[in-house]
């Protein structure tokens, strides 16, 4: 064996992001694997290419934004949160403030993208700091009530500003993802319709994949980075503990401002970006459930670490449809099927409204619970399973294999 | 979110105007201190911000409302007795399964998580809210469940104000049950309970079984919370019944447990009674044109961020000694 594995000769080296050989060529391969979905070319993952697939992933790609601002304040700065859907709500209502049309019954002002995006997150970033001074004041388990009365504030105001919102239930339409220079020209680039780059013909679905992939990675870099600065490392020891930094000389009140106007940027650009690719949101959407996925996302994957955020965001937005295909896939063996699997999937799954199973594959009421709920409860048995059973969620338990088989055969 | 809030007032000038909000805002106070009630209680003995508090108040109306409609148990044994006695034995069984349901939840989800960071703890409540209120809904169905309360719609009308039976029940049910629970903390179990939420580890150092205190703190939690839910589904609230939506009232009474203080029982009534009466202010006095439908529902969270911005512990709790 030639020199000693992961020896850092210099600072740089140290700190480095990608610091071994093994993380390169993964993350290599990752970004190799992620662009080459839409085309459909690797076995194995060719059905992550069709159109539902590609949106399920293009909306993990904006929460993955979310949530690592929520990574930020919760994971890195301690500051527990459940206001998240509040300062995604005013990133996406200053994004159709300045983005939507103009002259129409609603407030719009037919701005182009490059100046309603960055807007939404860095107003979305002030009244994260207009909300700052509350977590001095109050800690811990106060802040999070004090997260959760916005939510509820946020609530009533989206229901009840009407030229803005469209008003409760109706919703409006917002700005689609198109990059024009100013107003009324027709646009440069189009994440909306099928069209050729370079001579390949795209979808508009794998566009805007492209596109929030893209958001996402850059993201990503950011936080990342933040971590190894001194701001994270400020963060940090305000997690652990906050009256040892104030004495040691960091500034708490500065840095708590600091770390929810961060997360609230991230917030209210994640915020736009989802309303403008599902184009048409009501007002109910920003509420508590929302605020609860990010917290599920973070503390499924780790709290703390932006691989986690990846991981846990994949693990939150994918259960749903997975659930849906796994569900269906029992059916079919309960009605299909033979012997002992047949029976044991009867059991799970009802075919018909009187037949017994903990869920119902029909539509309509029924003794067990529809896949939605099914969903739901499934969300909460992980939150509570990952926290009593791996606090450190996914990348949790990947330290473990990794750890496992980096020391093989010793145990340790 | 709905009001949720009827107002008994009639065309009367304004001083019985005034009356009237004072008797809605303490009416609708009782429901909000038996939330706050059984939130402090849980968490004074445990240490954990109980999300779940909506789906137990959600699961003990339904129960409730099982118990009297469906089941009819043990009513059905007790014929000789007048209705409403029928009825609110009926109750009671509900609301004690309700309670027992509690002490399970604490088993199963929560006594794994002792000694862990407490807002990890709060997430894991947070989960439990889903999964139950899930369930509960899937239980429930999407009509609303009556609960057949038997005074029904009478009302008593003193000339300056008119107040319902439903209305004096529950007040004088709140004074009753609060009665109760100062006398719990004198007996034995009671005290067992305190020297827990003092200090943890010399409660257990002195033979007091910690698991079981805590259990029984979710216990009393939940019927408290059972029963708020139970007055919440019927008149004059929501006369049609306990549906999917009255798990939410819990989380309007949250901030009656922060303006209180999380660790004072007294904090939590005074909270309780302090959010109804601005709700019913906000509902008799500040007009739907100028701010919209359900700004009663958010008085509560403005009063608690201005309180809060005086007193961060609230306005009985005792202070954070934090050491480094």
């Amino acid at each position: 064996m030639r020199g000693r594995p992961l020896l850092y000769t210099s600072y740089e080296a140290d700190q480095a992001l990608l610091n071994t050989t093994t993380k390169r060529v993964m993350l290599g391969l990752f970004f190799l694997v992620l662009i080459s979905i839409p085309f459909q070319v690797v076995p194995g993952l060719k059905f992550l290419g069709q159109e539902d697939w590609l949106r399920l992933l293009t909306t993990a790609a904006i929460f993955v934004i979310g949530a690592l601002g929520l990574n930020i304040l919760t994971g890195l700065a301690g500051q527990v949160s459940l206001g998240h859907s509040f300062f995604m709500a005013i990133g996406a209502y200053v994004a159709v403030w300045l983005g939507g049309p103009e002259g129409g019954p609603l407030i719009g002002l037919g701005l182009p993208i490059w100046i309603w995006l960055p807007a939404a997150g860095i107003i979305a970033a002030l009244v994260g700091v207009a909300v700052g001074p509350t977590a001095v004041r109050v800690r811990g388990l106060y802040l999070a009530i004090v997260t959760l009365g916005l939510v509820f504030i946020g609530e009533y105001i989206w229901r009840n500003w009407d030229s803005l919102t469209g008003g409760a239930q109706v919703g409006r339409d917002f700005p689609p993802l198109q990059v024009r220079l100013w107003k009324e020209e027709p646009p440069l680039l189009d994440f909306t319709t099928p069209s050729t780059w370079f001579g390949v013909e795209f979808s508009g679905a794998a566009k805007a994949f492209f596109l929030m992939t893209v958001f996402a990675a850059v993201s990503a870099l950011l936080a990342k980075n933040l971590q190894r600065t001194r701001v994270g490392r400020a963060f940090m020891s305000i997690r652990d503990r906050d009256i040892a930094a104030e004495i040691m000389g960091v500034n708490e009140f500065a840095y708590k401002l600091l770390a929810f106007g961060i997360s609230s940027f991230y917030a209210g650009i994640a915020g736009a970006l989802l309303a403008s690719f599902v184009t048409r949101v009501i007002p109910e959407r920003w509420d508590l459930f929302l605020s609860v996925q990010f917290i599920a996302i973070i503390f499924i994957g780790g709290a703390g670490t932006v691989t986690g955020t990846f991981l846990g965001t994949a693990f939150v937005i994918l259960l749903p449809r997975i659930v849906q295909n796994f569900t269906l896939w029992l059916q079919a063996v309960a009605t299909e099927g033979e012997g002992i699997l047949a029976a044991i999937a009867d059991v799970f799954v009802a075919t018909t409204p009187n037949d017994f199973g903990l869920v119902n594959t029909f539509a309509g009421v029924g003794p067990g619970l529809s896949v939605a709920q099914l969903n739901l409860v499934l969300y909460g048995l992980l939150i509570i399973g990952f926290l009593i059973f791996e606090p450190f969620g996914l990348y949790g338990i990947w330290l473990r294999i990794r750890n496992y088989w980096k020391g093989w055969p010793f145990t340790y | 979110m709905t009001p949720g809030f009827v107002v008994l007032a009639q065309e009367t000038p304004a001083s019985n105007e005034f009356a009237q909000m004072l008797v809605d805002g303490i009416s609708f106070g009782a429901i909000y201190a038996l939330l706050a009630m059984g939130f402090v209680i849980i968490f004074k003995a445990t240490s954990v911000l109980n999300f779940a508090h909506g789906a137990l108040t959600g699961l003990g109306a339904f129960l409730v409302a099982a118990f009297v409609t469906v089941l009819d148990f043990p009513g059905r044994y007790l014929t000789s007795l007048p209705e409403w006695a029928q009825w609110s034995a009926n109750a009671i069984t509900a609301l004690l399964v309700a309670a027992l349901f509690g002490a399970l939840l604490e088993r199963v989800f929560l006594r794994p998580m002792v000694g862990e960071a407490l807002f990890a703890v709060a997430i894991v409540t947070l989960g439990v809210d889903i999964v139950v209120r899930t369930i509960t809904n899937d239980w429930m169905g999407t009509q609303p469940r009556p609960l057949g309360a038997p005074w029904g719609l009478n009302t008593v009308d003193l000339g300056w104000v008119r107040i319902s039976w439903s209305e004096i029940i529950q007040i004088v049910v709140t004074v009753v049950l609060l009665g109760l629970i100062v006398l719990f903390f004198r007996t034995r179990t009671g005290v067992a309970m305190r020297a827990t939420a003092f200090d943890q580890e010399t409660a257990r150092a002195q033979g007091i079984r910690v698991g079981r205190v805590f259990s029984l703190a979710w216990a009393i939690g939940a019927f408290l919370a059972g029963v708020a839910g139970l007055f919440y589904s019927i008149y004059p609230r929501r006369a049609t019944g306990v549906d999917q939506s009255t798990a939410f009232i819990a989380f309007r009474a949250f901030p009656a447990v922060i303006i209180g203080g999380l660790d004072s029982l007294l904090g939590a009534v005074v909270g309780g009674f302090a959010v109804g009466l601005a709700e019913a202010a906000a509902n008799a006095y500040l007009k739907f044109e100028v701010l919209g439908s359900g700004f009663p529902g958010i008085v509560g969270y403005l009063m608690m961020m201005v309180v809060l911005l005086i007193r961060p512990y609230g306005l009985f709790g005792t202070p954070e000694i934090r050491r480094v």
